[in-house]
């Protein structure tokens, strides 16, 4: 898992990353840069992730694969890994991304899809 | 500010309805480890106060005995999730003395990590809020059962 975390830091811009349980919002694992508050950023993006599933199944889209969200200085990208469980609950691993608002998106969005394929 | 959420101390009041907001919980008591209550939200009947009131209560204090038979600390927060509903029980310590705190919460609108998180900033809310100086009132056997009236009665507003 620090490995699959590792190679998402080494991109330029990336100034952490985590493995956080989609159904709790807790962290598995975290490399993050001094100042970036994990627990909340994990439960947050747990909470989104979770609103964000049922507005694509209203919606008809399916399951989301990948959402970046751009702010004044950063962004948060995210990756959904692992299964939906039988009883509706979210489930699985989401791979965090909080990065620099210049970041090279498409490479970080290839980092995070590895990590996803590695952590389920 | 919910209709839903009544505080006996109104200290306790503005923290746990930003609370209530902020963590999406469905129920919550603010009590003292005794069982007596500082603040509801989210209850409709009194008996179930009681009732929620006294069973956390009582896992604070087992769990309390637990850890000094094992020689640690009291124990922070308990959590325990079934397939629908979490609940999350945490002690602090304040100027009005140690406060307990039991939320209820449903998995389809909060989580664990939302939950301690906003508990976080609510622990942090009531040690501020909290009469500085102040001797946490003992509630004498003799009187316990008009002090628990009263407080049922201001916590559902009666």
């Amino acid at each position: 898992m620090s490995k699959a975390l590792d190679m998402i830091t080494r991109v330029r811009g990336v100034r952490g990353a985590m493995l956080v349980t989609a159904d709790d919002g807790l962290v598995v694992a975290e490399q993050l840069m001094e100042g970036i508050k994990g627990g909340a950023v994990a439960a947050l993006a747990a909470s989104l992730a979770g609103r964000l599933r049922r507005a694509m199944e209203a919606a008809g889209t399916g399951g989301s694969v990948f959402w970046h969200l751009q702010a004044e200085q950063g962004a948060l990208l995210v990756v959904p890994a692992g299964n939906v469980p039988a009883n509706g609950a979210a489930g699985g691993i989401l791979v965090v991304a909080v990065a620099e608002p210049d970041v090279n998106i498409g490479l970080v969005r290839l980092e995070l899809l590895r990590a996803a394929e590695a952590a389920v | 500010m919910s209709s839903q959420t009544r505080a006996v101390e109104n200290w306790t009041l503005q923290p746990l309805t930003d609370f209530v907001r902020e963590a999406s919980v469905r129920l919550v008591l603010v009590l003292t480890p005794s069982g007596q209550v500082l603040a509801q939200s989210g209850f409709s009947r009194a008996v179930d106060v009681m009732s929620a009131a006294a069973l956390a209560a009582a896992i604070v204090a087992s769990t309390g005995e637990l850890a000094r038979q094992l020689r640690q600390q009291p124990f922070g927060a308990l959590s325990h999730q079934g397939p629908k509903t979490g609940f999350f029980l945490a002690t602090f310590a304040t100027d009005r003395g140690t406060l307990c705190v039991l939320a209820v919460y449903d998995l389809d609108v909060s989580s664990l990590g939302l939950v301690q998180l906003f508990y976080e900033q609510l622990a942090a809310d009531l040690k501020a809020a909290s009469p500085k100086g102040a001797v946490p009132k003992q509630v004498l056997a003799a009187d316990f059962e008009r002090e628990l009236t009263d407080s049922l009665n201001t916590l559902f507003g009666r």
